[in-house]
Order: C-alpha cells, then structure tokens, then sequence
C-alpha cells in the first residue's frame, strides 16, 4: 500500500484508542500535540538531541520527534498525561519533593525516560542513571536534583 | 522538508522493489537519521518504505560456523542487551551503549547505525559548500573550522569523518555485512563496507541503491575476557567521539596471541591497521608496545588548522585502552577513561 494523502492509523494513546488521520510525513510528535491535543511532550529541539518529546511507545522510550506517526499504526503510546491514575506518580512527587524542575519544559520527557529506564532494568548505580539519562536535557541546572529524585524511586523500587 | 509518500513493504523483496526503480525512494527502519535530515531539507525523499517489521521476532541467531548473525532489523538497544552480545562479543555491546541516547538507541536499527551520515557541520549547513552533500561543489571544512574532521585517510574533497559507535567494534571484530538487492545476495567484509572519500565523497559506503542489510555476521571469536572501548568526547554522555578506541586482546599469561584495534572519530571509515596488530602479536601487554603500535596506526595522520589535537589523542587513546583491554571490568559507564 503506498499512501501519500491522508491516511487512517489507530494509536491506542494513554489507555484510550483512537483512530485518526494523518499525511505520512507528520511526526509522531506532531500528531500527539497538534491532532490530539497532547501537549504533555515537548518540542525542544525537533532533532532528537534534547529528549523532551520522549514518550513510551509499545512500554520503550523513544524520541517521539524522530518517528513518523503512520510509522507507529496500531502502537500502545503513553505521555506523561497517561503514566498515573488519580494520584500523582511516583516519579511526580519526587520530582517535586527534589525540587527537580525550573521552567518544567524537560520535565514530562524526564519523566517518561526514567520510567522507561525502570523498564530496561539496566541501571544499577548512580552512574548508570546518570548515563542512561544522558538523552534528557534540561538547561535550568535541575540536573543533580533530576537524579537525586530518580534515585529515589529506584532505591524504592528495590525494596519491594 | 518536502513532502513524500509512504509504503510499510511486506517482506525484503517488496521493499526492494519500491526503492530500486525510484533514485529518490529509500528505505527507513528507525528513521532517527533520516527524518532528522529530512527534516535539515537535506535528503528529499519520494517514497519512504518502513522495514522495520521485516526482521520478525528474533533479533539474533546462532550461525553453523559458532558465530552469531545480528538481524539488520534489530534495535541497537535490543543488540547491545542481547545475553549472547553481552557474554560473548561485550566490546560490541560497550561501543553501541557509547552511541546517541537510551531513546535513540531504542528506535535505531543495526542496519541504519552502518548508514548514518556524518555530522561534519557543513554538511548540515545547506549554505555552504559540500562535496559530500553537493558533488562538485567543494569542500568548506578543509579551510573552516574542522575540529572535529579526519585526520586520516582524507583528501582535497572531503574530510569528514564517520560518526558511529558500534561500527568501530564491528571493524574490530571483522563482521561481514550480508546484502540482498535487485541483482540477489552478496556480502561484503566490514572493512570494505565503508570507504574513503576519493573521487566520490558523496558515497559513504559500497551498498548500491536499492540493495538492503538483512543481517550482520560476527565470527565466533569475541575477545570476550579482554577488551575495552574508549570514547573521548566534549562531554561525558550524549556526544559524538572526537576519538574513540575499540580494542580486543587474546592474551596467554602477559603475552599478546593475537590483537584487534580500530579507532573512530578521525576517518571516513573505522580506522583499523593490521600491521600495528602483528606487531603486538607475541609480545607482553606493554605502554611501550602499545606506543609502537599506536605510532603505526597514525603513521601518515594529517592534521588541519583546528584537529591537530587529535593526533596526540589518538595515540594516548590507543596506548590507554590497550592497558584498559587488560581489566574491563574497571571501565566507568559510557566508555569513559577507567579510573
């Protein structure tokens, strides 16, 4: 099938399926923010440099910038509007209680990177978090405190 | 950005079909580089066909000869995790952990880590001039400020250089990359793959349109207990090298039995000299021979107005992993200098 008009892709987005439609050079990015209203993913820098489009696509982290939403057709996609139920996740209030945001542009692509990085299971010690988080930028200087708050989700997680 | 048309192929040979006939068609699987030039107006795509289903399930198979084959479809995160990557070939696993960010790693394919474009700046910047991005039209880095360009392997075309990772553990480990295309199969050596600029800087690589990797061999020999890979960079994390080293060493007691060094960040191409690996064959894991060795590596490095740093840090990368191969197990995350 080759499609250059207008296409029909289903994207189960936060628990919520939906069906819509999109040319096929619209980013995924796009298609949440501008057809969906899903303003919780961020366009930083559109490149994939800075990690502020970062959702969990299918339960992975990936820049949602670099990908095209027909490319993801029939994907499970959460935001940081769909990570928690009711109450603030986690990861939320430890970011509050580190003080771990300025301006809060970074924030939801923190958010959704770290919860994707619980995922892999991959970081053992404050080094790993600090590399496995090297793809999330954030320019007001909350770094250590994006760590310290991360630090302590993880070391939570690892008494249960 | 132009517009363009999309088509998900069913299997390789639709695939194929749908980028040989069209000069401009080409295929996508992560998309992390080619949407992102897209996006530059650098490449002006017709037709984008997506594979990235086309590898099924299985991201790695075990081959008759005791190596393993690494589908081309496989996600470099799904590779460098990979327990039999892990246990047997860990230089390849460090060397692609050392690459982009955990996202891109977790979209970015095996196949499309071997075709990433460089990231000279003026390639990127379409107001000036560049052989590899414009044929004929010059080279701006040569006279520009070219701090992070070649210093071997270079000419009066082009000097950028090649930016990937995982590539430079594959040249180490002399992976075969496994092709299919209109005319059927081929393979081609990892060290043939990629190429210097010469008369056609605007080729990367050997693959000719409409050809596409189905797969990647390693050999069964994985330089498992000795290795390391070095990636010297502006910052910790998340940055192209300005040099990187992938090192494997097969030792009996202190003595060297056979060696492979390949650096990047300073060519067009994986940088590897077998003559510097026979000269450390059979002789003690030494500073002084990993110097002899380095000296040969570089022998003809050219600096430009701005990497001449890159020389002496090539040489010290070199003699440094060399002794790093020794105790993998002290290297930080990220590929830093071990402590």
């Amino acid at each position: 099938m080759m499609s250059s008009e207008h296409c029909p892709i289903s994207l189960q987005v936060n628990n919520e399926k939906l069906i819509l439609t999109v040319f096929p050079w619209v980013s995924l990015l796009d298609a949440l923010r501008d057809k969906l209203n899903i303003t919780g993913p961020k366009k930083g820098c559109d490149h994939g440099q800075c990690g502020a489009c970062t959702i969990l696509c299918d339960g992975k982290r990936i820049v949602s910038c670099l990908t095209l939403a027909i490319m993801k057709d029939g994907s499970s996609i959460t935001t940081i509007e769909g990570i928690s139920q009711g109450d603030l996740h986690p990861l939320q209030q430890a970011f509050i209680n580190h003080d771990a945001f300025q301006c809060g542009y970074c924030t939801p692509g923190q958010i959704c990177s770290a919860i994707g990085m619980f995922e892999e299971g991959k970081a053992k010690t404050r080094d790993d978090v600090k590399e496995l988080m090297s793809g999330n930028l954030c320019r007001c200087g909350a770094n250590m405190n994006i760590i310290d708050a991360i630090m302590e989700i993880k070391e939570m997680n690892s008494h249960e | 950005m132009n517009n363009f048309n999309y088509v998900k192929a069913q299997d390789v040979q639709e695939a194929i079909s749908n980028v040989s006939g069209d000069e401009r068609a080409s295929f996508v699987a992560g998309g992390t580089n080619i949407i992102d030039l897209w996006k530059y107006n650098l490449v002006h795509v017709s037709t984008l066909v997506d594979v990235n289903h086309l590898g099924g399930d299985h991201s790695i198979e075990e081959t008759e000869g005791g190596g393993l084959r690494l589908s081309a479809f496989a996600t470099n995160a799904n590779t460098a995790y990979h327990p039999l990557i892990e246990q047997n070939y860990p230089l390849l696993s460090k060397a692609i952990l050392a690459g982009a960010s955990a996202q891109i790693r977790n979209m970015a394919t095996n196949a499309g880590n071997l075709l990433q474009r460089t990231r000279c700046y003026y390639f990127y910047d379409e107001n000036t001039p560049c052989n590899k991005r414009v044929p004929g039209t010059g080279c701006s880095a040569i006279g520009g400020y070219n701090r992070i360009m070649a210093i071997l392997g270079t000419n009066d075309q082009c000097i950028a250089v090649f930016p990937s990772d995982m590539c430079v553990a594959l040249a180490a480990l002399e992976a075969v990359v496994n092709i299919t295309g209109p005319d059927g199969n081929r393979t081609i050596a990892f060290s043939d793959f990629h190429r210097l600029p010469g008369d056609h800087p605007e080729k990367d690589n050997n693959l000719n349109h409409g050809e596409i990797i189905t797969s990647i061999d390693l050999p069964p020999k994985g330089f498992a207990r000795n290795y390391s890979y070095l990636k010297l960079r502006d910052r910790s994390s998340y940055a192209f090298a300005l040099v990187s080293v992938a090192t494997a060493l097969e030792m009996d007691g202190d003595i060297i039995k056979d060696a492979r060094i390949a650096l990047g960040g300073v060519a067009h191409k994986p940088w590897r000299i077998t003559d510097a690996e026979e000269y450390l064959t059979n002789k003690p894991a030494t500073r002084e021979h990993f110097s002899v060795a380095a000296d040969i590596i570089l022998n003809g490095a050219q600096a430009y107005a701005f990497n001449g740093f890159k020389i002496e840090l090539s040489r010290r990368a070199i003699i440094r992993n060399g002794l790093m191969a020794l105790s993998p197990e002290s290297q930080m995350p990220g590929a830093q200098p071990s402590a």
